[in-house]
């Protein structure tokens, strides 16, 4: 029977198509696969652009450190074997001479293959203008940077000595794919050939060396390698990837995914409520079809299974399609876009296409399924009797699968249990609500009848006599005029709120290991030279001893940041005022009157990765001074303001007397070259630590991400329409034979052209204010809870919901209704 | 003689729901029809007579009383079990031809053929088109068909699984006299030759003055006319 089943429903099908009918069906799903593809191939391809950017500052994907011995050869070969690029570097901090004079460097050694990601900035003299190219100095060669350079003097063409080997000054260092955000490196630094390293000697038992294997490669290669690595490395290898590189580009990073999954959740949403409608008007339209066959002879199971083929063949030939159209949309949106882009942005994964056919299918399943299945249970006798309907469905029945598939394809694109949540429960609220609504408003508008003219009763008494069709397009329109509305809102927030965050002039330049007795002078000198300067802290190193009174060796750490943040000495500061980078999040800050007293403030990350909470006793030797101090407050950090912030911090006038140096951060015109040379003769012990690449990085992600949001809202506004299109078409039988009766009793095509105008005006009238409400509230929540942004309340919202609702919708609703009228009143009556 | 009837209704009733109350439609309604005769149900509109004729095809459960159809009691099948019957005894014939606008008429011949899982479907379809009159056209789409075409090709597909009992539902209703004439003649002519019993609903008086049986159906009672 199956075969049978499938070879008539094949045929129908083919049929069907020929003669038109699938059209809305089939158009509709691909749309909404095209828009949801689509958008997963945009992000998919930015994602990977910003996280390969991203890499950038690590210079490779993954990055494997070592400070006794060089991480051994076997990874490499390991690597090697699956495909990856590889490269070595070490850093050894050394004295470097040029004649007489000699300054303390970090001297780095680089093999041919670096960096396997990004490119190192280099220029003729000391704080040029970078050039990039893609390879470190060859043999016989170094490269040092502008600080080493004003230090000892030389320029492009001398020679230095490090160690045992001579090497010639080739080009100035200016920028290092991997200088990274933090702040290990305070002295100057030097590349130079990994080869030529032996000749130094610089490398002997017991030097402080840092040895770190670099690996890049295809995507999926290196997150397995990886978990390899994870398993295999040795106590004391430290593996990095680009999470742990920096702060200031992952937060950049989270917030732009954040965004573009809700993006296309608005479209997943669109794409379902696309589909709803076909499948009910197809439905509508096989009642007739269905019945016959059961006349002749069918079973339920004859027919549920013809129907089931059929809707897995449109599933496949709309993914296909729908894919094909999401690929070029986004290829084409790429092209138009160019200019904003830095470099070409990798190729797709084929990730989305599967995407497209598990949400072709889902939608279908969970849309279209219900009510083909009300179709196999239309009583035969409807050939005799056209009043006959299939029987109310059970109602688990008709919502559960659809229920079933929104909740999966939310889940699948959010994967964050708080998004989740937030999100299907503002969404069963409100289309509750705008359900409610609709159904007041579509009785309200049939007590309205007797008051109006003769095309806006015809429209309104439309509403009234569908009233279940009514409240079920006022819920679409509600929903789709809603997304769009907070897409705009929630864009407009986050883009304000992303430049507000990367001013132009934020600082560029670190200052570290100023002397107290100078930092006067030094501020002066900043001040004179016009340079923005940001609050400046004292700085100390600590090495964290016991917590609650438990020496921090004996203490296992479940989170290996804690690991790490046990081991190394942690820079600490003091403060009186909090700063508006900063943000308690648990416990409180100190008053005046607790200056002095041992407290102290812990970043939300160094928090979480010690396991601590307010209350606890933490124990640091601090240059040789054991102080115990009680955690008064966690502190989330705003990294990305490029301000000096600390992960532990005290109240003032308890380390004062320990004060060791102090650190600012400024803002300098680029091109300000002299003015640094300056400053680093005149105030030799002062570290300079240039920020200009990392914020141009960062930079670059948040245009990238904001792109990727403006492409987004083209999609999703797309799909918006087809959603409007698709209900508009759903009525369209019923409207064109009203019309022709409604001509035949001797109305004319305006007075009916009027009517369909009005009804529609008032779905959109009332859909758009529910909708903008909707908007208000949901932008408020997603722009506090979610994205962290501030957020306005902007009127226009209710006039764009209200105007451009009732414009769009009735506009559609002519456009689609436009041909109802075209039809002489015979043809339709005839046929109807 | 028993043997003989191939349709039966006994004390059959029909009853639904109204804003009035109960209302019976088709009120202990008792007859049979013996094999290759021809008989007809005549009344005025709303009658009862599309509903007595859904109840004798099993396209509807009666409240009351039985239905024996090929010797089958309607009344213990469930809906796949009369569809199955239908599938393999019965034909019918609507006053709006029914046709699925998407196949051909050939297809839509073969349609109760390949239901029944028969491996001759075409050339039974097309043997039954030719006896019809439709042996050119059987490559149209029941739109490219005038009325009294698309009649003949239900007709053709009503007759093509030599069904014991054949059910026309006004079959010239929707047909001028001339077009309604000719169909008549062929159905006559195709339920003499292939012996087919034919129960016949219309309230065209003319038309059932041609079977060998007529009953009037008044309020839902059956009355021999």
């Amino acid at each position: 029977m199956l075969r049978r089943s499938a070879m008539l429903g094949v045929r129908l099908l083919g049929r069907e198509w020929k003669s038109g009918e699938l059209g809305i069906l089939l158009i509709a799903l691909i749309v909404a696969v095209g828009a949801l593809t689509g958008v997963g191939f945009l992000v998919n391809r930015i994602s990977q652009s910003v996280a390969l950017q991203a890499n950038e500052v690590l210079a490779a994907d993954l990055r494997l450190e070592s400070g006794a011995a060089a991480p051994e050869e076997a990874y490499i070969t390991e690597a090697k074997n699956r495909g990856l690029r590889t490269a070595r570097s070490t850093s050894v901090l050394s004295v470097v001479f040029r004649d007489e004079r000699n300054q303390l460097a970090n001297v780095r050694a680089v093999s041919e293959e670096y960096p396997l990601r990004g490119t190192v900035g280099v220029a003729n003299a000391a704080f040029g203008a970078p050039v990039a190219v893609g390879r470190g100095p060859a043999r016989g060669e170094v490269w040092p940077d502008s600080k080493l350079l004003a230090a000892l003097d030389v320029a492009v063409g001398d020679t230095l000595s490090v160690g045992a080997g001579t090497f010639r000054v080739t080009r100035v260092l200016i920028t290092r794919p991997d200088q990274g955000g933090g702040f290990g490196e305070l002295a100057p630094s030097m590349l130079m050939h990994a080869d030529d390293l032996p000749s130094t000697r610089l490398l002997q038992p017991g030097s402080r060396a840092t040895h770190a294997v670099l690996f890049a490669g295809e995507r999926g290669a290196v997150v397995r390698f990886k978990a390899w690595l994870d398993k295999n490395k040795k106590r004391g290898q430290r593996l990095l990837d680009v999470s742990e590189a920096s702060p200031q580009i992952q937060n950049a990073i989270d917030r732009a995914g954040r965004f573009l999954s809700l993006a296309s959740l608005v479209a997943v949403l669109l794409c379902a409520i696309a589909i709803a409608m076909a499948a009910r008007r197809y439905v509508q339209r096989h009642l007739d079809s269905v019945a016959l066959l059961k006349t002749v002879g069918a079973t339920r199971g004859f027919t549920l299974s013809m129907s089931l083929v059929q809707l897995c063949i449109i599933a496949i030939v709309a993914a296909l399609i729908g894919s094909g159209v999401g690929y070029l949309a986004q290829e084409w949106l790429l092209r138009a876009l160019e200019g904003l882009l830095r470099a070409n942005l990798p190729p797709p994964d084929w990730l989305p296409l599967g995407l497209g056919f598990l949400t072709a299918i889902a939608l279908l399943a969970g849309f279209a399924l219900p009510p083909l299945l009300q179709l196999s249970r239309v009583p035969a006798i409807r050939v005799l009797r056209r009043d006959m309907e299939p029987p109310p469905p059970v109602v688990w029945l008709a919502f559960g699968p659809a229920i079933a598939a929104v909740v999966f394809l939310v889940w699948w694109v959010v994967r964050d249990a708080r998004l989740f949540a937030g999100f299907i429960g503002g969404l069963a609220v409100f289309t509750a609500i705008l359900a409610l609504a609709g159904w007041a408003m579509v009785r309200l508008a049939g007590s309205t009848r007797g008051s109006v003219g003769v095309s806006w009763r015809y429209g309104i008494a439309n509403l009234s006599r569908r009233r279940a069709e009514s409240v079920v397009q006022i819920v679409a329109f509600g929903l789709g005029i809603m997304v769009l509305l907070l897409l705009a809102v929630v864009r407009n927030d986050l883009l304000t709120d992303w430049r507000r965050s990367l001013p132009e002039n934020l600082p560029n330049f670190f200052f570290i290991n100023i002397p107290p007795d100078e930092r006067m002078a030094f501020f002066d000198f900043l001040d004179e030279r016009g340079a923005s300067r940001s609050r400046a802290l004292p700085m100390i190193r600590a090495r964290l001893t016991q917590l609650n009174g438990q020496p921090i060796e004996k203490i296992q750490f479940v989170d290996p940041r804690g690991e790490g943040y046990s081991r190394r000495d942690q820079n600490i500061t003091w403060q009186a005022d909090l700063g508006d980078d900063n943000q308690i999040v648990a416990g409180r800050w100190w008053t005046p009157a607790e200056h002095g007293r041992p407290l102290v403030s812990i970043s939300d990350e160094y928090q979480q990765g010690l396991g601590l909470k307010v209350g606890d006793r933490m124990t640091f030797d601090i240059a040789g001074e054991v102080i115990e101090a009680e955690v008064a407050s966690v502190r989330k950090i705003k990294w990305d303001s490029f301000q000096p912030n600390f992960f532990v911090v005290f109240p003032p006038g308890l380390l004062d007397e320990l004060a060791g140096t102090w650190m600012t951060s400024a803002y300098f015109k680029p091109g300000d070259g002299r003015v640094i040379s300056d400053l680093v003769r005149r105030f030799p012990s002062v570290s300079v630590f240039d920020l200009d690449d990392l914020l141009s990085q960062v930079r670059s992600v948040v245009d990238k991400a904001a792109m990727a949001v403006q492409s987004v809202f083209v999609f999703t506004l797309f799909a918006g329409l087809v959603v409007l299109l698709a209900a508009v078409q759903a009525s369209r039988d019923e409207r064109r034979y009203e019309s022709a009766m409604l001509r035949t009793l001797g109305a004319s095509r305006g007075t009916v052209a009027r009517g369909i105008v009005a009804e529609f005006s008032a779905l959109g009238l009332l859909s758009g204010l529910l909708a903008a409400t909707g908007a208000s509230i949901a932008g408020y929540f997603l722009a506090k809870q979610i994205l962290q942004v501030s957020y306005s309340f902007d009127p226009l919202l209710w006039l764009f919901g209200l105007l451009g609702g009732g414009a769009l919708v009735a506009a559609s609703g002519w456009l689609a209704t436009r041909s109802v009228l075209k039809q002489p009143p015979a043809s339709t009556l005839r046929s109807g | 003689m028993t043997k003989d009837i191939v349709l039966e209704a006994r004390e059959l009733s029909k009853e639904v729901s109204s804003p009035e109350g109960r209302l019976a439609i088709v009120q202990k309604v008792s007859f049979s029809v013996h094999a290759g005769e021809s008989a007809a149900i005549v009344g005025a509109s709303g009658a009862g007579k599309s509903t007595l004729l859904a109840l004798l095809a099993g396209l509807d459960t009666p409240s009351d009383g039985k239905v024996l159809l090929a010797g089958e009691d309607l009344t213990t099948l469930d809906e796949d079990g009369r569809a199955r019957l239908r599938a393999e005894r019965v034909g019918f014939v609507f006053q709006s031809f029914h046709l699925v606008p998407a196949l051909t008429a050939l297809e839509n011949v073969m349609l109760p053929l390949e239901l029944a899982g028969r491996s001759d479907a075409k050339a039974a379809a097309l043997e039954a088109l030719d006896r019809v009159g439709l042996r050119e056209r059987v490559g149209h789409y029941p739109r490219q068909l005038s009325g009294g075409e698309q009649q003949r090709v239900a007709i053709a597909r009503a007759f093509v699984v030599r069904p014991a009992v054949l059910f026309a539902d006004e079959p010239t209703g929707n047909l001028d006299t001339v077009t309604g004439a000719r169909i008549a003649d062929l159905l006559f002519d195709l339920n003499t030759r292939s012996g087919t019993t034919l129960v016949l609903v219309t309230h065209d008086r003319a038309l059932a003055a041609r079977c060998n049986r007529v009953w009037v159906m008044e309020a839902g009672r059956l009355a021999q006319g």
